[in-house]
């Protein structure tokens, strides 16, 4: 049985930097050919300020501020039992190389299934821009096995 | 060629997306890039101890080629939201598929709307992924 006082539970914020080199090697490692993701200079030309971060990055900022394990941690919850279950993204604007994000982690909803077998964490994130614009928002669903 | 809304039915399915086959470096490359370390990612004996058959891919890379097939379709920027669930694990030597499918056309607020089923297989026909999307279009 969970501690159901988790439901709601806001965490600290958090402040990451979106580095250029970090997207460049985030285009290599998914074998991204676009040069927008990697030639600052293709990138204005599309519109952009500087590299724009691929859609999925965004959970690598909350990953990079160990948001996934923290919530695990503060639960008690071994993470080698975890499973990322769905991730949701909603965009609001560009996130690129340059900003400066911050987020804010709460848990929305914890529930159980099969019999207690599985609990699922259900989390959601926004992250805001430097100036002060909301860039996406993330919905994650952890699965936790127990026993 | 740009996509328009006028120019896309229900039904339609867009350009799909092959990538190589998942390899060990990769997995280096994206367990460094996405920040996301879990040592069942890269090291054999961990995610044997883990309980794992061996080295898994981690979800958000096949997400990553998800995202792909979308962004090689229309810019980025008309992504309006896209989700997945992960439904079955990606191990090195998989060759993932990316596919998308429309499944709704609407306006609201002022946008026209398209909403895709979007997935990812692996080459014996398995959905890894299973996810929506929608994009709003000219």
């Amino acid at each position: 049985m969970f501690d159901p006082s988790f439901v709601g539970k806001e965490y600290a914020p958090f402040t990451v930097e979106v580095e250029k080199g970090r997207l460049r090697l985030f285009a290599k490692a998914i074998g991204e050919t676009n040069p927008i993701y990697t030639d600052e200079a293709a990138a204005k030309a599309a519109g952009y300020r500087s590299l724009p971060a691929p859609p999925t990055f965004p959970f690598t900022i909350a990953m990079d501020a160990e948001q996934p394990f923290l919530v695990l941690a503060d639960m008690g919850i071994d993470k080698t039992k975890s499973v990322h279950g769905e991730q949701a993204f909603t965009y609001y604007a560009d996130i690129c190389a340059g900003d400066v994000i911050t987020g804010q982690q709460k848990i929305v909803e914890i529930f159980e299934k099969k019999g207690g077998a599985l609990l699922f964490i259900i989390t959601e994130t926004r992250l805001v821009n430097q100036a002060d614009t909301p860039v996406c928002d993330l919905r994650t669903v952890i699965v936790v096995r127990n026993g | 060629m740009n996509v328009t809304y006028d120019g896309i039915q229900v039904g339609d399915a867009i350009p799909a997306l092959t990538k190589p086959a998942i390899g060990p470096l990769q997995l280096a490359l994206f367990a460094g890039a996405s920040g996301d370390h879990n040592p069942i990612h890269l090291d054999e004996q961990a995610a044997k101890g883990g309980g794992l058959p061996g080295v898994i891919a981690h979800g958000m890379l096949s997400m990553a080629f998800l995202g792909q097939v979308l962004t090689d379709w229309v810019p980025q920027r008309c992504i309006r939201n896209f989700s997945t669930r992960f439904a079955a694990m990606a191990y090195p030597g998989d060759v993932i598929t990316c596919k998308g499918t429309v499944t709704a056309k609407r306006e609201a607020d002022g946008d026209k709307l398209i909403d895709l089923e979007i997935t990812a297989e692996n080459q014996k026909g398995e959905r890894t992924l299973i996810g929506q999307a929608t994009v709003a279009l000219p």
